[in-house]
C-alpha cells in the first residue's frame, strides 16, 4: 500500500541526489571554465600575432619585426629526434614486460619505476641531462635537448605498449603458437599488428607531451636567436622562446610569445584529438 | 577398448585408488587402424591441482576421436596437453608419456615449434590474425617453407577449398580476415591449420560459437578431413560427437571413464556414468 511508503525518507534521498548532482555539475563547470578561459585568452591575445611572417621570419631583436621560424623548426627537429630515440626504447621495454616476463618481480619493478618516471617533474630530467651531457660537452646543444625529450618519451610509450599488448587476447597468441610460430615472430607479426593503433596513439601522446615541454630544454638546448641546423649547438625552440619573450619587457616580444603559445596549444590539441580518434578506431575494431 | 573402472557400474566409485586395464596393447577394433598417438599414464597439474589423473588411451590415424564429458572434466586440458599448449603458462606441467609415431612429445628437449607445426589446433572461438585472408594462411606456411608465389597461391587456394571457404572468399583474399562472419572465421582458422600440413588436428569445441549452418559445414569438413588426418575433437554436443566421430572418450573429473567406438558408447555404454551423461541425467 502506498500509504506505508516512508515519503520523508524518499524525499530526503531525492534532496541528497540533487545536492550531489549539483556539486558534480559545479566541479565540471569550474574545470571547463578554466580551460575555456585559457583558450579564449589565447585566442584574444594571440590571434592578432598569427601573421604569416610568424612562419617565415626568425626571432627578432627587441623592437624589430620578426617571426618564430627558427623556434618552430627547432621544436620540430628536437621533438622528432627525441621521439625517434625514445620510442624504440619504450616499445622494446614495454614488449619485454608484456610478452616476455609478465607478472615477474623484475617486470613489476621496471613498470613501477616507469610510472614514477611518467610523473617525474620534467625539470629534474632537464637537470639530469645537463649533468649527463651539457657539463661534459661544455656547451648547450640540441642533442642534449633531444635526449632530455627522449627520456620523457620513454615512459609514455612504454606504458601504452604494455597496456595495449595486454589487450591482445591470449587466444591470438595461442593460435599463433599452435601453428608452430616462434615467440619473436608471434610478437612482431601478430601481437604488434593487433595492438598497432593503440601503440601509435601512445606515440602521438608522447609527441604531444614533449613538444610543449619547456623545463627540460632550458638546461639542455637553451635557445638560439638565429637559424641553426647544427644539432651540436644550442637551438631555438617554441617553449623556451615563449618563456623568454613572455617575461621580457618588450611589447613586440610579448606579442610573439602569444602567437607561439596559440600555435603550440592548438597543435597539441590537434595531436591529442587525433590520438583519441585513433584509439576510438582501434577499440571499435575489437 | 576401455573397460569400466571396476565392476560396480551402478555406483560412482572413488576413483583415486582404482586401476584400470591399459587399452594400449589391446588389439584395435579394426585391424588396419594404426595408433597415431599413444597416451600412457598421463597426469596433468595446474600448480598443485591434479587435472588429469592418469589417462591411458590411443588415438587412431585417419579417424575422428571425440572427447566428451561435463564442464571441468579435463577434456580441453587433455587436448591442450597433446600439443603442449599448456607450456605458454607457468605452473602447468604434465607427467607420463605421449608417444607420437614412437616419440615421446613430453620430452622437455623436444622443439615445441616443430611439434606444433605437426599437430594443428583449432580453438573454441575463431582466432583470425589481424591481417588479410591470404596472409592469415600464408603466415603458417611461410614459417617452415619457402614457396614460390605461384605455389603459395596454389596451396592457399587448396587449403581454403579444403575448409569449404574458397567460394566465399576467392574475390576478397586481400581483405582483413576480421571482416568475415564467425562461421567463416572459424573455417579460415581450419584452413590455416590445414595449410601447414599437420598430421594431427586438435579441435577444441570448434562449433560452440557457430550457428547451425556453419556447424554443419564444419562437421562436413571434419568427416572430409579425416581421410588425411588423425582428428581429435572436444565437444559439449552429444549429437556432434555421435554424428562426426568414430571413437568417443567420456571423461569425468580428470579420469577417462570410457573409451570405445562411438556407436558402442552411445548405444551400449558399459559404465553407468557414461550412460547417465549421454542420456542427459547429469552434466
Amino acid at each position: 500500500m502506498a500509504a506505508t511508503l516512508d515519503m520523508t525518507r524518499y524525499r530526503g534521498r531525492q534532496v541528497q541526489s540533487r545536492i550531489a548532482l549539483g556539486l558534480a555539475c559545479a566541479a565540471t563547470s569550474v574545470g571547463l571554465f578554466v580551460l575555456g578561459t585559457i583558450l579564449l585568452t589565447l585566442l584574444w591575445n594571440g590571434l592578432s600575432a598569427l601573421h604569416p611572417t610568424i612562419l617565415t621570419q626568425m626571432t627578432p631583436a627587441p623592437g624589430s619585426k620578426g617571426g618564430l621560424l627558427n623556434a618552430i623548426a627547432g621544436t620540430i627537429a628536437m621533438t622528432t629526434v627525441g621521439v625517434a630515440l625514445g620510442t624504440p626504447v619504450g616499445i622494446l621495454a614495454g614488449t619485454w614486460i608484456a610478452e616476455y616476463s609478465r607478472g615477474s618481480v623484475l617486470a613489476q619493478m621496471v613498470q613501477f619505476v616507469n610510472d614514477i618516471l611518467l610523473s617525474a617533474p620534467s625539470i629534474i630530467v632537464g637537470l639530469f641531462v645537463y649533468e649527463l651531457m651539457v657539463v661534459p660537452m661544455g656547451h648547450f646543444s640540441a642533442w642534449a635537448g633531444s635526449v632530455a625529450l627522449a627520456i620523457l618519451v620513454v615512459p609514455v610509450v612504454l606504458r601504452t605498449t604494455v597496456d595495449m599488448l595486454g589487450l591482445v587476447p591470449s587466444a591470438l597468441r595461442e593460435a599463433a603458437a599452435a601453428l608452430g610460430t616462434p615467440k619473436w615472430r608471434t610478437v612482431t607479426m601478430v601481437c604488434y599488428r593487433a595492438a598497432m593503433q593503440g601503440m601509435l596513439t601512445g606515440i602521438m601522446l608522447a609527441v604531444a607531451r614533449v613538444s610543449g615541454e619547456t623545463a627540460p630544454l632550458l638546461f639542455t638546448a637553451l635557445n638560439n636567436q638565429f637559424w641553426s641546423t647544427n644539432m651540436n649547438a644550442p637551438m631555438a625552440n617554441l617553449p623556451v622562446v615563449i618563456f623568454q619573450f613572455a617575461l621580457s619587457p618588450y611589447e613586440d616580444w610579448q606579442h610573439l610569445a602569444w602567437g607561439g603559445a596559440i600555435l603550440i596549444t592548438f597543435t597539441i590539441l590537434t595531436l591529442n584529438i587525433l590520438a583519441r580518434f585513433l584509439a576510438t578506431l582501434s577499440s571499435l575494431k575489437q | 577398448m576401455q573397460t569400466p573402472i571396476d565392476g560396480t557400474n551402478d555406483s560412482y566409485p572413488d576413483d583415486s585408488g582404482s586401476t584400470r586395464t591399459a587399452p594400449l596393447e589391446a588389439k584395435s577394433p579394426v585391424a588396419e587402424m594404426t595408433n597415431k598417438m599413444v597416451i600412457k599414464d598421463l597426469r596433468f597439474y595446474y600448480k598443485k591441482y591434479e587435472a588429469l589423473k592418469g589417462i591411458n588411451m590411443a588415438l587412431y590415424d585417419k579417424h575422428v576421436t571425440a572427447f566428451i564429458g561435463p564442464s571441468g572434466c579435463g577434456k580441453s586440458t587433455l587436448l591442450r596437453v597433446l600439443n603442449r599448449m599448456y607450456q605458454l603458462y607457468p605452473g602447468q606441467y604434465a607427467t607420463g608419456e605421449i608417444l607420437v609415431d614412437g616419440q615421446n612429445i613430453l620430452d622437455p628437449k623436444l622443439d615445441l615449434n616443430l611439434l606444433r607445426a605437426k599437430i594443428g589446433m583449432v580453438f573454441q572461438k575463431p582466432t583470425p590474425f589481424p591481417m588479410s585472408i591470404y596472409d592469415n594462411i600464408a603466415f603458417g606456411i611461410n614459417l617452415y617453407e619457402k614457396l614460390p608465389k605461384s605455389e603459395l597461391d596454389g596451396r592457399i587456394e587448396h587449403s581454403l577449398r579444403k575448409a569449404a571457404l574458397w567460394g566465399e572468399v576467392k574475390d576478397k583474399l586481400k581483405q582483413s580476415g576480421l571482416g568475415l562472419s564467425g562461421g567463416q572465421q572459424q573455417r579460415l582458422c581450419i584452413a590455416r591449420a590445414v595449410a601447414v600440413k599437420p598430421e594431427i588436428l586438435l579441435m577444441d569445441e570448434p562449433c560452440s560459437a557457430l550457428d547451425p549452418i556453419s556447424t554443419q559445414k564444419v562437421e562436413e569438413l571434419i568427416s572430409e578431413l579425416k581421410s588425411d588426418y588423425c582428428i581429435v575433437i572436444v565437444t559439449h554436443s552429444m549429437q556432434q560427437a555421435a554424428r562426426s566421430s568414430d571413437y568417443t572418450a567420456f571423461m569425468y573429473l580428470g579420469d577417462l571413464i570410457e573409451f570405445n567406438d562411438t556407436a558402442t558408447v552411445f548405444t551400449n555404454p558399459s559404465n553407468k556414468r557414461t550412460e547417465d551423461y549421454i542420456t542427459g541425467r547429469f552434466g
